[in-house]
């Protein structure tokens, strides 16, 4: 039942969150610590045990993938929640700073992603 | 009847919400694919039909949740907030081959180090620039330039004025906007193509919400390669901006008066 997955992905999700806000309270910091990404790290971890063992259903998978699917839609709701008007009213010390710190860090990626090892494509084709 | 279809869209805010989201999505695509003839993505124009709604829905309202603030597209906040944001991107770690993402995890861990340090730095330099002195207003300035969670979480932390915030918080969340517009254009430039290069992009990006929609509308399969890295940046900014980095700033920039 695809139910299933959706509960599974509900239960990685909070208890990622909650390990992210200990991690927080742990660190003496007032904010989630990586509470999505360990909630990946889970998902990722019961799925691969789910397939190893052979618990996990297909049907019940389809209750992840839907959700997966529905991203690119709540990412759009999401901009359309922005905080525009502040964004540009901040004057031109707000958008100063984060023009440059954009420039700044794409190009620091491409230097990263051109110097990509030659050694990495080799072993994609391995594993 | 305005009354009535009030009552319709605020008692079915969410069910609303998928139906415009839907309408745009296919406005989207059909343009992209006929005027551009899919040179640009149809993802990068919804979002970009987003945020113009969000400007008109600031525009109207004048409140700070974009169209969300309209009474009748109130759904938009639900749909779009951060449960269930961070929902649909724990769902897209079902996509993720555990294998390339461990071994570019070192890679996506340095790269959010770059990407901590260095708008922080540019952000100090830039409130410099226009005249800040005092190491207060300097280092909530450079964390609001990490993201627009860091810059008042760190603000609040060390004792900046209101006005100081509210200028780390616009830097932001112009620059997260920024992210979300220009990473399709430069995604060339940065040979964004393979999982490692999207951690190190997200890495160095920072803000959940302008790498998850930046990617978003470059490459749907790199979604989740760079949320897993993205989620760590607001966490590590507010570990390091109010300690370390304040301490930094405040031997470098001793009180004056």
């Amino acid at each position: 039942m695809p139910l299933y997955g959706t509960a599974l992905l509900a239960g990685c999700h909070l208890l990622g969150i909650f390990l992210g806000e200990l991690l927080g309270r742990l660190l003496g910091v007032p904010a989630n610590v990586g509470g999505v990404g360990i909630a990946m790290l889970l998902l990722i971890a019961v799925r691969w045990h789910g397939h190893a063992r052979g618990w996990l259903a297909p049907r019940s998978e389809e209750g992840v993938k839907y959700w997966a699917a529905l991203y690119i839609p709540v990412v759009i709701a999401m901009a359309a929640q922005q905080n525009v008007l502040k964004a540009l009213s901040g004057g031109p010390m707000a958008v100063l700073a984060a023009v440059l710190a954009v420039l700044a860090c794409t190009s620091i990626a491409a230097w990263i992603n051109r110097h990509e090892p030659a050694a990495a494509a080799p072993v994609a084709e391995i594993s | 009847m305005e009354t009535l279809l009030q009552k319709l869209a605020v008692e079915n805010g969410l069910v609303l919400s998928f139906a415009i989201i839907g309408l745009v999505v296919l406005f989207s695509e059909v343009v992209a694919r006929q005027l551009t003839r899919g040179r640009v993505q149809g993802s990068a124009l919804a979002i970009l039909i987003g945020l113009t709604l969000a400007y008109v829905g600031g525009r109207l309202t004048g409140g700070n949740k974009g169209l969300a603030d309209v009474s009748y597209f109130s759904g938009l906040a639900l749909m779009g907030g951060s449960m269930l944001r961070d929902f649909a991107i724990v769902a897209t770690a079902f996509e993720v081959h555990p294998t390339e993402a461990k071994r570019a995890g070192w890679m996506g861990a340095i790269a959010l180090g770059l990407g901590t340090i260095v708008p922080f730095i540019i952000g100090v330099g830039t409130a410099y620039a226009f005249g800040y002195r005092d190491a207060i207003s300097l280092t909530t300035i450079g964390a609001g330039t990490v993201t627009y969670i860091v810059g008042p979480v760190t603000g609040t932390a060390i004792g900046a004025s209101s006005e100081v915030i509210t200028l780390a918080i616009a830097s932001g969340v112009f620059k997260a906007i920024l992210v979300m517009v220009t990473t399709p254009m430069l995604a060339k430039f940065m040979r964004l193509g393979t999982p490692r290069s999207a951690m190190v992009f997200a890495g160095l990006a920072g803000t959940v919400s302008g790498v998850s929609a930046g990617l978003a509308a470059t490459d749907r399969k790199l979604v989740p390669y760079g949320a897993l890295v993205a989620t760590f940046h607001t966490g590590v900014g507010c570990l390091v901006c109010p300690s370390i980095f304040f301490f930094v700033v405040r031997a470098l920039f001793p009180a004056h008066s």
